[in-house]
């Protein structure tokens, strides 16, 4: 009784805070002004369906690139001495002291015609644009939320008991069993959350695409904000549209991740 | 224990959150929040005069300084929620629209002396005929930027230069509805004043056909991009182009010979102000002559203020780009509200030219 008394503020904050927009957000994509029900804010929402497509791309392979990117490192990091893993991981957070759009904006320097990279490049001749196309957006993506990707991964790894990883040496397991009979499964909770925790932002957010992208680059979450300042209902359905999106990810994650530990 | 923390946490954050809000430190009569465009008021930097920290030191009032980027932002946040903000800046058309809708209060002229200091030419303008809800701030012409190392000898004559093939990839559009739509009309011939939804469909193609030659649709990137020397041309306003110019010897302007879009941005006070006192003492105090014109100066735009215009540096007063011509102040129009569909239309239209 007492702990639940303690929740108490958490769990007001979450209604103010979370439950009563978001019920608003619902109230404002389905119904119009005057207050009648009316499914034309979701069908012009469906208008946008392209731009859907492209983000839940961009989102997809960003998420990709970064599971490529820190599985091995966050599998490095667990196995290395104590004092290397507290160095390795703070070296991961300290970009994340820095404001997400200075960070961007780094990058947005970096990449420029004549700009350090472009420069080097030219020594060798190369001249390919660098900046104001989709692969600078995913790049931008990954560099954002590697860290997210590594962290959960790196806790869920340096929880397994390496006498297992001794155990299955020891009756005769090769490097690559080992990691697909022990490793891999025992980690999968770390893909999962690491998955969802890039995933999700990358699939919303906006600005990135604004400072790294092109004309042909917008991500929804842009829409929604540019469709926002006239248009409150239409943004709504927007975001509507995009949290079921996102939820059903989720779904499908969360059910992978729990077949898996049950295969176990 | 987990919960212990999790409500400590949030304790702290509420603490925080308090602490912001109550201010630490120095006392003040009373405070007011200014919210402003993007770069439009002297800060300190470069030298300038900072124009807030000398009216917190004049008044002892604390002035809460918040900037956006576009009427449209500013009318989403005034019209949608209880926004506490004292003075806003919004352009002509804006003012003509937060009138009708209500949102902004009188002012009462009587706390605003140097109201003398403005030139006749800018008091009664056709947004406010009474002159009751604002006070010119800073007025100017839509101009085009260019690099004239990058724009292949090519003369820059007008906006139709941003629809050339030979520019491609190394144009900027500018990402405002109204102002990229008045663009993509004045050269279909239709009055980007105040037009109909069947005008609106017609500018958008315009701007379909422009999009595969755009490097980009930018607002205050534009900064980077062109004295970064990362785009060959782009329209924006005069007074920034001014200042990009500085920045960048390369860089030269265009007036655009089809006529422009001239505009005044104005001091007005929402409805919902907390310190109409506050609000005023601060208008009066950004028309004083030498405020004015370290202003001016430091934005680059267009003085409506006379006092202010005296003082300024002469290769400033002597500017075509700054202080145009009569002759060509009129071929340009200005903006009209438009009705509340024709608006939403139009946003809609450009997203719908953004996101295809």
């Amino acid at each position: 009784m007492k702990s639940k008394k303690l929740a108490l503020p958490y769990i007001l904050w979450m209604l103010v805070f979370v439950l009563v927009p978001l019920g608003m957000v619902i109230a404002f994509a389905i119904r119009d002004d005057a207050g009648n029900f009316t499914a034309q804010f979701i069908s012009k929402a469906w208008g946008y369906r392209d731009v859907f497509l492209h983000s839940l791309w961009v989102a997809l392979l960003s998420t990709a690139i970064c599971l490529l990117l820190a599985y091995p490192l966050s599998y490095i990091i667990s196995r290395a001495k104590a004092r290397t893993q507290r160095t390795v991981i703070m070296l991961v957070m300290v970009p994340m002291w820095m404001n997400f759009l200075l960070r961007i904006y780094a990058w947005v320097v970096l990449l420029s015609k004549g700009g350090p990279l472009d420069s080097i490049l030219g020594i060798f001749g190369i001249h390919v644009p660098l900046i104001g196309n989709t692969g600078a957006v995913v790049l931008g993506m990954v560099y954002e939320f590697l860290p997210f990707m590594i962290l959960p991964l790196y806790t869920v790894m340096g929880k397994i008991d390496k006498s297992l990883i001794e155990a299955a040496q020891d009756l005769g397991s090769n490097g690559f069993k080992v990691f697909s009979k022990v490793v891999l499964p025992l980690s999968v909770p770390g893909i999962v959350s690491g998955v969802t925790m890039v995933f999700v932002p990358t699939a919303s957010t906006f600005l990135v695409s604004q400072y790294l992208g092109g004309t042909d680059d917008i991500m929804i979450g842009d829409v929604i904000e540019k469709v926002f300042q006239t248009d409150r209902h239409t943004g709504s359905a927007l975001s509507l549209c995009l949290m079921v999106i996102i939820l059903l990810f989720i779904i499908v994650m969360n059910r992978f991740g729990d077949e898996e530990a049950v295969g176990i | 224990m987990k919960k212990i923390i999790c409500i400590l946490m949030v304790l702290v954050l509420a603490v925080g959150a308090m602490a912001t809000l109550s201010g630490c430190g120095k006392s003040y009569d009373g405070e007011i929040n200014v919210f402003n465009w993007g770069e439009n008021i002297s800060d300190g930097t470069d030298g300038s005069m900072d124009v807030i920290a000398e009216f917190e030191e004049k008044y002892n009032i604390k002035v809460n300084y918040t900037t956006y980027e576009t009427n449209e932002e500013l009318y989403s946040i005034l019209s949608s929620s209880n926004s506490s903000y004292d003075i806003v800046i919004p352009s002509d058309y804006m003012i003509e629209k937060l009138i009708a809708e209500d949102l902004l209060t009188e002012i009462n002229f009587d706390n605003i002396p140097n109201y003398k200091n403005i030139a006749e030419t800018y008091k009664n303008l056709p947004f406010d005929p009474d002159n009751k809800f604002s006070v010119p701030y800073t007025w100017g012409v839509v101009a085009l930027c260019y690099n004239t190392t990058m724009v292949n000898g090519q003369e820059i004559k007008g906006f139709a230069d941003l629809w050339n093939e030979n520019l491609k990839g190394n144009i900027l559009m500018i990402d405002n509805s109204r102002d990229a739509m008045a663009i993509a009309m004045q050269l279909s011939g239709i009055n980007p004043s105040k037009f109909t939804k069947t005008e609106v469909d017609t500018a958008a193609k315009k701007l379909s056909e422009q999009k595969p030659l755009l490097k980009k649709y930018v607002m205050d990137m534009v900064f980077t991009e062109m004295e970064g020397a990362q785009a060959a041309i782009a329209p924006y306003y005069a007074g920034d182009v001014y200042s990009m110019i500085q920045n960048n010897p390369d860089l030269s302007y265009c007036l655009p010979e089809e006529g422009s879009n001239f505009f005044v941005d104005s001091m007005c006070i929402p409805k919902t102000t907390q310190n109409k006192e506050g609000a005023e003492l601060f208008i009066n105090f950004m028309l004083e002559a030498e405020v004015g014109a370290e202003n001016a100066q430091y934005i680059g735009y267009s003085t409506p203020n006379t006092e202010a215009f005296k003082l300024l540096p002469e290769e400033i007063q002597n500017s075509e780009l700054i202080y145009p011509s009569e002759e060509y102040l009129s071929k340009c129009y200005s903006f009209a509200d438009l009705d509340k569909d024709v608006y939403s239309y139009m946003q809609e239209k450009f997203i719908e030219v953004k996101a295809e």
